[in-house]
């Protein structure tokens, strides 16, 4: 895997091996991001899937069955252009951040910063599961640990706001929201630090190769 | 709804963001992370299909009364370790998820089982982790991702404990 290096940006650190020179960072091909088109979680999911229909046929008949398919169609094509978005702004900002900025600033030696700077950028990412999964995924391709992307996939999930402010506080009222995003504002750059400390623990060799399965 | 709408204006509005952003590096780029995304977007429908399609029935098959059963006025450190089972549990999306911590809330569930339960169902509703999370993220992170989350809920509803109701 070649560093990208950001041509506007000097190496403030040396860098012993460097096989990818500046300009080649548009030919060379984004490493990691395996993609797997059935893999055994697709399997489970459609075991689980046909078993659930079973179930829903024999107790509500075939217009049971129906009915949940039309409901789940037009719910699945109003998600259909947002996970297109989700899969764009995933690919355009792992081309756009430079890796070694990000392994710097999100990396295994980032730190408390790295935490709260992918604390912070889960917490500002906009939309639902549909964007923060791909760029999550994005981030860990360009050099972030495991520990930074817990902490943005934790802080998207229990302090951002998209879910919020579209379901939390309609449903649960913005007292209890509030508060309860209040109670969670630490845990993100806990669960980080948590995963930088069992990871480092687990896997002692510095994996570059966090995106295989 | 317009929650959504502003969602939706947000999200577009960053992609042509950053979208401007690899422009300006130069067409190559752009035209080459064009065809990552739209290559991503293309191998996961199927999965995101699957997943859509099928959790309407995986949540008609799981009732919400059972979820709500194991919500009760049960409190202490049992109730909050029921509670984060109960929200790893939850089918469904988070209309679901928050309508039942609002019925736990208003049936004398226990102010920091709620919380456990919703921090729970946030960090670890198996749909969403079976549907968004392993698509799009590397298997070995997911899991690893959700064992180190574990203590969470409990800490969140700890807190609860310690600053009291909302």
């Amino acid at each position: 895997m070649g560093i990208t290096l950001d041509p506007t940006e000097p190496l403030s650190e040396p860098s012993p091996n460097n096989p990818a020179p500046a300009e080649d960072a548009e030919s060379e091909p984004r490493p990691g991001r395996v993609r797997k088109p059935i893999g055994w979680s697709t399997i489970i999911i459609a075991v689980l899937v046909a078993v659930s229909a079973g179930l829903v046929w024999r107790r509500d008949g075939t217009d049971g069955v129906l009915e949940i398919l039309t409901h789940d169609l037009s719910l699945f094509g109003g998600i259909l252009p947002r996970v297109l978005a989700g899969c764009l702004l995933g690919a355009f900002i792992s081309e756009i951040l430079p890796h070694e900025k990000v392994s710097r600033s999100l990396g295994p030696k980032s730190g408390l910063m790295g935490l709260l700077i992918g604390t912070a950028f889960g917490a500002i990412l906009p939309g639902g599961p549909f964007t923060a999964y791909p760029v999550a995924s994005a981030l860990l391709a360009v050099g972030a640990d495991f520990g930074a992307t817990i902490a943005m996939v934790v802080s998207w999930t229990l302090i951002g706001y998209g879910r919020a402010v579209a379901w939390e506080i309609p449903i649960m009222g913005t007292d209890f929201t509030l508060w309860r995003i209040l109670i969670s504002l630490p845990l993100p750059v806990l669960a980080g630090a948590l995963g930088r400390f069992v990871y480092v623990r687990i896997y002692p060799q510095p994996a570059a190769k966090d995106d295989e399965n | 709804m317009s929650a959504a709408l502003l969602i939706d204006i947000l999200l577009w509005g960053s992609v042509f963001g950053v979208g401007l952003i690899a422009f300006r590096r130069g067409p190559p780029v752009f035209k080459a992370s064009l065809r990552e995304g739209s290559m991503d977007f293309i191998n996961i429908v199927p999965r995101i299909a699957l997943g859509v399609i099928g959790s309407g029935y995986i949540a008609a098959i799981i009732p919400q009364e059972v979820i709500t059963g194991w919500l009760g006025p049960d409190s202490g450190w049992l109730g909050v370790a029921t509670a984060v089972v109960a929200g790893a549990a939850t089918p469904g999306g988070p209309v679901i998820g928050f309508s039942i911590g609002t019925v736990a809330l208003k049936s004398g569930g226990g102010v920091p089982q709620v919380v456990a339960y919703v921090v729970a169902w946030a960090l670890f509703a198996f749909q969403r982790v079976i549907l968004w999370e392993i698509p799009f993220m590397p298997a070995r992170f997911v899991w690893f991702r959700c064992v180190v989350s574990v203590p969470f809920p409990f800490a969140a509803a700890a807190i609860a404990m310690v600053i009291g109701k909302p």
